[in-house]
């Protein structure tokens, strides 16, 4: 069975022009995520994974090379509202109530009203949130604020869920619990996942593919299919395949790492 | 609410202890003259002789005529509770449709600083508006919007009075337009600030769901612009009455807390205008705390309170 790609970079490029010359920030990427897909980007800072995301995203525009989204144009699948957006912040307006916050896109989308009320119900359900909607995030923990940001990222059903380090200014218990969550998630909603971390545990814990990737100029040093079971218990973590890609992510990490 | 009230009442009646203390070397030559010409005895003897002494050491010096310099006619400096009795009767004993009545004063001012104040805020935020929207009235109306506020109000107030009065407006509207003249940069400033208040992440949100330019400003911008939106309001008013009040100075129509204190310039009425002075402090206050009030319950409203 060969699937079409949903996300597809051909010798992608980016160099950013700043003050101090020009910054070479992506560096013939080249990588296919199939639907389904759990997408983990991987690196130390200034490698490129959120840039890549943020391409996807068509939030940059890469200077050469090919990217395409559902088959558009990054800028086209933007413009057909493909993917939702997780930003590292949970972002929600402190003048709108939890419901408001997720009914936002909607209202910009245009959905009616009766429509609006039934999909805010649905992901506040799906992000274990039902009860919060009428609260404002300030009367919210910081882990709930991050779920009610994804319920928003999934309340108009776009396939592609794009998430910018969602859970890292979040304490470890928290984490590992939202971690959990959105793997129940995803296999409930079948959306295909990018997902940009720091830290190796996590990604290696949530990926079907595990990108890693090493700065100066941002490029891609290894791509792991991960073997796991689509079915994880938190507890996955001590088992020996988890440990021996967890192995591999770090060799990796290593490898791209120059030491100067 | 004792624990405010001891130290609000400390400091108000020190400041009264001062001012009634400041009373005496300000408006003891006075006292002295007229004690001396009623044959008592003061040191030194001599209008001629005391001219040129420090009213401090005068003061120290005759403690006895202490009591005359708080109940003068035209003081030099009148005391509180003159000021206090004078801003009564010219409220609550002359009718204030009467030209006695600070009430009547104080209307006349407060419908022209309402006026500009509207015009003043009105136009500060569409011009933000603008501003935030496109680099040519950023770099274009910026510049002239804080040259306008360095041209000293006193040398620009009596231009516009006499222009307007060449095209036959006079009264309330050329004092509200000194009044929105001063009023409006605070706004401009503020409003910019708090319509740009939103973070690149926040824009960038918005853009992932393809809001059009409206979306954005209606629904992001425009509401994180509310608490910056009020404080430069708090600001603009008190310019308003400012405003309203240089622009009465010259107007000639005898109307107005700017006419009052003027007028009571001219006659040495020191009470007059020091209650004038009074009443239009009062009334700044009452404007600031009116649209502190909307702020809490907007704010409030909104959540952010």
């Amino acid at each position: 069975m060969t699937q079409i790609p949903v996300i597809e970079a051909k010798h992608l490029d980016l160099t950013f022009q700043t003050n101090d010359g020009p910054v070479q920030a992506l560096k013939d990427v080249n990588l296919q995520i199939s639907k389904g897909d759990f997408v983990s980007f991987i690196g130390p800072s200034g490698c490129g994974k959120t840039t890549f995301l943020r391409c996807i995203a068509a939030l940059e525009e890469p200077t050469g090379g090919s990217l395409t989204v559902n088959g558009l144009s990054p800028e086209e699948a933007r413009k057909a509202r493909a993917y939702g957006y997780v930003f590292q912040a949970a972002g929600l307006y402190p003048w709108r109530t939890i419901a408001g916050n997720i009914r936002l896109p909607l209202e910009i989308m245009g959905y009616s009203r009766a429509e609006q009320a039934e999909k805010v119900d649905k992901v506040l359900e799906l992000v274990d949130l039902a009860g919060f909607g009428r609260k404002f995030p300030w009367q919210l923990s910081g882990g709930m604020q991050q779920r009610a940001s994804i319920a928003r990222a999934l309340a108009f059903d776009a396939d592609i869920l794009l998430m910018d380090e969602p859970f890292g200014a979040l304490d470890e218990i928290v984490r590992d619990h939202l971690n959990e969550e959105l793997l129940k998630l995803w296999a409930r909603t079948e959306k295909t996942i990018g997902f940009v971390t720091h830290s190796i545990p996590e990604a290696v814990y949530l990926s079907t593919k595990i990108v890693v990737m090493s700065p100066r100029p941002g490029r891609i040093t290894d791509v792991i299919e991960s073997p796991l079971p689509k079915e994880r218990p938190l507890d996955i973590r001590d088992s020996p395949e988890f440990l021996e890609i967890a192995h591999r992510v770090r060799e990796g990490l290593r490898a791209g790492h120059a030491y100067d | 609410m004792k624990r405010v009230l001891i130290p609000v009442i400390t400091v108000v009646a020190a400041l009264m202890a001062f001012w009634y203390a400041a009373c005496v070397p300000m408006n003891i030559k006075f006292a002295l003259m007229t004690a001396e010409r009623q044959g008592e005895v003061v040191s030194p003897e001599g209008m001629m002789t005391r001219r040129d002494m420090s009213a401090i050491v005068l003061a120290v010096k005759n403690p006895a005529q202490w009591d005359d310099t708080w109940v003068q006619d035209k003081p030099r400096l009148p005391a509180p509770h003159q000021v206090v009795s004078e801003l009564w009767k010219s409220t609550m004993q002359v009718s204030p449709t009467s030209k006695r009545s600070l009430v009547f004063h104080g209307w006349i001012t407060l419908s022209a600083t309402l006026l500009g104040f509207v015009i003043g805020a009105g136009l500060g935020i569409v011009l933000a508006v603008g501003i935030v929207h496109s680099r040519a009235m950023d770099m274009s109306v910026m510049p002239w919007a804080i040259a306008s506020q360095t041209i000293p109000i006193l040398a620009i107030a009596p231009m516009i009075i006499v222009v307007l009065n060449s095209v036959g407006l006079q009264g309330l509207v050329p004092k509200a337009v000194i009044s929105a003249y001063l009023s409006f940069f605070p706004v401009v400033v503020g409003m910019v600030k708090g319509l740009r208040s939103p973070s690149p992440m926040d824009l960038d949100l918005v853009k992932t769901w393809r809001a059009t330019k409206a979306q954005s400003f209606w629904k992001l911008r425009l509401p994180a612009s509310a608490p910056y939106l009020f404080a430069s309001l708090k600001i603009g008013v008190a310019s308003s009455l400012v405003g309203t009040i240089v622009g009465e100075l010259p107007s000639g129509t005898g109307q107005g807390l700017g006419f009052r204190l003027l007028s009571g310039s001219y006659y040495g009425q020191t009470v007059q205008i020091w209650s004038a002075l009074f009443a239009t402090a009062i009334l700044a206050a009452c404007l600031v705390a009116l649209i502190g009030a909307a702020e809490r319950s907007v704010l409030k409203r909104m959540g952010l309170g």
